[in-house]
């Protein structure tokens, strides 16, 4: 502990505000409190005023904060002012009106006194000793024992928050060995002559008939269909196979954390995730070149059916989406 | 006596015979408080708490928290019979349909903001002046576990909605709990109810949103206040202070004047943002599907550090035996958060564990006495601020014509290489201040005012410091360094464990200050 060198004055004498002195000045002061008051019951007039006067759907146009609607504007306006008001009114009055002298007040430490905390112990061994806790083994024993295993029901309670236990399931699409292409949105299958060179297009499987079409569906099923000139691939040849006539199919949900990877840049064939930027090559059957995922887009087959409508070839080869303990990623 | 005083009377008598509540009740009301601007960052955070129960309650009227598919037939005709989640339709009914409910919706996610802002601001102002020491601990604590729960309730919120922004930020943490090696995707189906994104997450996180949690927050809340009313406020160094009373106002009429009044303006000031500020337009992004994205998604800001770090991370994932292990997820996502949340609630035993100091402490101290504290949180500081600017990395592309590449490798490296900077310079910074104080307590602060002095030459006059003000800057105290023990109490050698060695180490650091002007100093200056 070091010295304080110099001996502590004490606290600075206390300095009169103007209306401590003044009756007038203090006057001025309620008067002052009395208007923000009721400037805060004009805010709740105005906020009144709107609920029933101005329509819902009135669009108003002021400076800086563009074309706005008004109703919700003023309503708000309104209830700003009148709770802003309530609260400068009585900040005012404390600052200008209210006494501002300070006050010490004692502290002590927190510590009980040694006394109470020799008879706390003493206590609590005493009736310890009353209720034989430390004698009856085989009570304390088997109450520990009740009382663990009570605590595992509310566990297995929480069991049916899930039907299902992923499995199989988590691997697999609704992508099979000739499911169509579906436009998204439109439902409609595609001919490669649809797609452009440079084109890219959302497709979606097509369903069993009957089977309605869910978001748990869409979340694994998503696909991005691009196409580029045949010569700008870079695959090997059994990736190559993959494509059909230039067009290279991909899982548009993001190998990283399962966002949409919405962002094709036609300049140099890239496909960016706006998540975290993670930017996958088409040309190089969806590299990672930059970005925190660490695995491609995975790749599905296509080729055309009989009616020349583009399909899968076969279904996807790995899972999609994020990666999960389970997931054979070799 | 007037007929109101005597009602009042018969109250007061009628509840003391029953509870002899008056004794408590008038020590309660002359209870002293100190008074500082930022002692009331705190009382923001209470206040926000609760103008987001009263706009929260409010929201419940109408959110219809189901994922039931609905088509949507209300005001908004851009989104007419568009399928949606009824959570979804609902929030566009309060937005478009509700009078007041748009503001009410703005009100609550403002509020939401502040809330988590004022929170950070009111742990960096306990932070630095030291006001987690002895015997405040189990405060800081609770605090950091308030800050954790606002965090989770806040993404809880917005995830509510089931827009397009929100749904992507759910579909981010369900990776997060992928990841987690072997139980993994077991929790996501039980959180889940299946795959994802089933039907049942919205109703079981809204029953978390509006009740568990904030159930939660109450019971935190009011034993953190507990706390502050029974250890009693601290208070700033200065004359007439000391560790062992405490100046202040009374509770009557002045604090709660005071006090009351400042939660009118919180809640003023959030309606006014409600009233011209507009925060997370749903109807522009649309209903979720896990099809598709809007560019520049972004969480909200008390979320985009974390953004920010699993943006940077690199593409690491181990693959083994046919199982999968995503560091480029874990890491970022759990291990770092982890971390920074654990030592973050020690910080209060490291620091006294270093310096050895178990006494209790009631003064805070200037940022500037405690060099080596302040330094550490600059340097956690520096951190967190490194990820943020990542997790807006796409934003500042745009805006400032940085490529995303740039702004990544400014951000991977500057996460490791900036905060010991900070650090250093924090150090140095608060030890030049040391000297400045220094130099004002021994010669007198410089009064702008020259003199000349007979042979022609300028100098500048010192004026004395006040006795108050000498007070002030000389008042606190400078720890030496621990001296290790060598020998136990017995005098037997003892190993210098690593530890041991750590601590010595740490201890010099902390103790390194400009030494304040001694009574002999002092003493001299006046013979001049
Ligand atoms: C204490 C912390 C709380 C935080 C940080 C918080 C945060 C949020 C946020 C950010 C939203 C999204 C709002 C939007 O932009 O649409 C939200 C929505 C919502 N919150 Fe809270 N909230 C809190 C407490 C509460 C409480 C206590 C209730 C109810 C008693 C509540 C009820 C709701 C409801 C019903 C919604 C969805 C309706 C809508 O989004 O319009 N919240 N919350
Ligand atoms: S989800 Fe695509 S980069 Fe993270």
């Amino acid at each position: 502990m070091s010295l304080q060198p110099i001996q502590d004055p004490g606290l600075p004498s206390h300095v009169n505000r103007k209306a401590d002195a003044d009756p007038k000045a203090a006057k001025r002061a309620e008067q002052q409190v009395a208007i923000l008051f009721l400037t805060s019951a004009l805010g709740t007039v105005l906020f009144i005023f709107s609920y029933v006067g101005v329509p819902q759907d009135q669009l108003i146009f002021l400076p800086i904060l563009g074309t706005t609607n008004a109703h919700q504007l003023f309503l708000g306006l309104g209830l700003a002012i009148s709770l802003f008001f309530i609260g400068m009114g009585a900040v005012h009055w404390a600052k200008t009106l209210m006494p501002d002298h300070e006050v010490v007040d004692v502290r002590k430490e927190q510590r009980s006194k040694d006394e109470d905390r020799a008879a706390f112990v003493a206590t609590i061994k005493e009736q310890g000793a009353t209720a034989g806790l430390g004698r009856r083994t085989l009570i304390k024993r088997t109450l520990g024992l009740s009382l663990g295993l009570a605590g595992l029901s509310p566990l297995l309670l929480l069991r049916d928050c899930s039907a299902e236990l992923p499995g199989e399931e988590l691997a697999q699409t609704n992508w099979r060995a000739g499911t169509r292409l579906l436009t998204d949105p439109g439902d409609r299958p595609i001919k490669p002559g649809d797609l452009e060179v440079g084109a890219v297009a959302q497709v979606l499987p097509l369903l069993p008939a009957g089977r309605k079409r869910t978001l748990n569906d869409i979340a694994k099923d998503a696909l991005l269909l691009i196409r580029i000139r045949p010569e700008e691939f870079n695959l090997d040849a059994e990736r190559l196979s993959w494509t059909y006539q230039g067009i290279i199919a991909f899982s548009k949900i993001c190998s990283h954390m399962g966002c949409a990877v919405a962002l094709y840049e036609q300049s140099t064939k890239h496909l960016l995730c706006p998540c975290h930027q993670s930017t996958f090559d088409v040309t190089r059957a969806a590299k990672v070149i930059f970005g925190p995922a660490a695995r491609p887009l995975p790749q599905l087959p296509i080729s055309v059916d009989s009616e020349g409508y583009l399909v899968a070839a076969s279904p996807f080869n790995e899972a999609v989406g994020p990666s999960y303990w389970e997931r054979d990623s070799e | 006596m007037k007929a109101r005083e005597r009602a009042a009377g018969a109250v007061a008598n009628y509840v003391d015979e029953r509870t002899g509540a008056a004794k408590w009740m008038k020590k309660t009301l002359t209870k002293v408080f100190p008074d500082h601007w930022s002692f009331m960052l705190g009382e923001i955070v209470l206040y926000s708490f609760i103008i987001l129960l009263l706009s929260g309650t409010f929201l419940t009227f109408w959110f219809d928290p189901s994922m039931r598919e609905v088509e949507y037939e209300g005001s908004y005709e851009a989104l007419e019979g568009v399928h949606m989640s009824a959570a979804y339709a609902s929030t566009l009914h309060i937005s478009f349909d509700v009078r007041g409910g748009l503001l009410m919706r703005q009100i609550h996610h403002w509020a939401a903001l502040i809330f988590l802002a004022a929170m950070v601001a009111h742990l960096l102002r306990v932070f630095f002046t030291g006001a987690f020491r002895k015997p405040r601990e189990m405060n800081w604590i609770i605090g950091v576990g308030l800050l954790t729960l606002g965090i989770v309730e806040g993404f809880l919120g917005y995830s509510l909605p089931d827009d397009l922004l929100s749904g992507t930020g759910i579909r981010i943490a369900e990776a997060i709990m992928q990841a987690i090696p072997v139980v993994g995707s077991y929790l996501s189906y039980f959180v889940f109810g299946g795959a994802f994104p089933g039907e049942l997450f919205i109703p079981r996180i809204y029953t978390a949103h509006v009740l568990l949690i904030p159930g939660i927050f109450l019971a935190l809340i009011t034993a953190h206040l507990m706390l502050v009313w029974y250890q009693k406020h601290t208070q700033y160094p200065g004359p007439g202070r000391t560790e062992k009373n405490v100046v202040g106002y009374p509770l009557l009429p002045v604090y709660m004047a005071k006090a009351g009044g400042f939660f009118f303006i919180v809640f003023g000031f959030t309606a006014f943002l409600g009233a011209v500020a507009q925060i997370n337009p749903i109807w522009v992004y649309g209903p979720y599907t896990p099809a598709q994205i809007g560019a520049g998604s972004q969480p909200d800001w008390y979320m985009g550090w974390l953004d920010g770090l699993v943006r940077m991370s690199p593409p690491i994932e181990t693959h083994a035996l046919g199982y999968t292990i995503s560091w480029n997820i874990l890491i970022p996502g759990l291990i770092i958060p982890g971390i920074l949340f654990t030592l973050m609630a020690l910080y209060p035993f490291i620091e006294s564990w270093i310096t050895g100091d178990k006494r209790e402490h009631h003064l805070l101290d200037r940022p500037r006495n405690n060099p080596n504290r302040t330094a550490i949180g600059a340097m956690a500081l520096t951190f967190v601020l490194v990820t943020l600017i990542n997790g807006g990395n796409d934003l500042l592309a745009v805006h400032f014509d940085l490529s995303i590449n740039q702004i990544m490798w400014f951000s991977r490296i500057g996460v490791f290489v900036l905060p010991p900077i900070a650090f250093v310079v924090t150090k140095r910074i608060c030890l030049a201040l040391q000297r400045a104080d220094r130099e004002m307590v021994l010669h007198g602060k410089e009064s702008g005012r020259l003199v000349m002095l007979p042979h022609g030459e300028f100098i500048e006059v010192h004026e004395p410091l006040s006795p108050q003000k000498a007070y002030q800057l000389t008042s606190h105290e400078q720890l030496p360094a621990l001296s290790a023990p060598e020998t136990d109490e017995r005098g037997v050698a003892l190993p210098k464990g690593i530890r041991q060695k750590l601590r010595a180490r740490w201890s010099r650091a902390a103790s390194e200050q400009i030494a304040k002007p001694t009574v002999e100093e002092l003493k001299e200056i006046e013979h001049h």
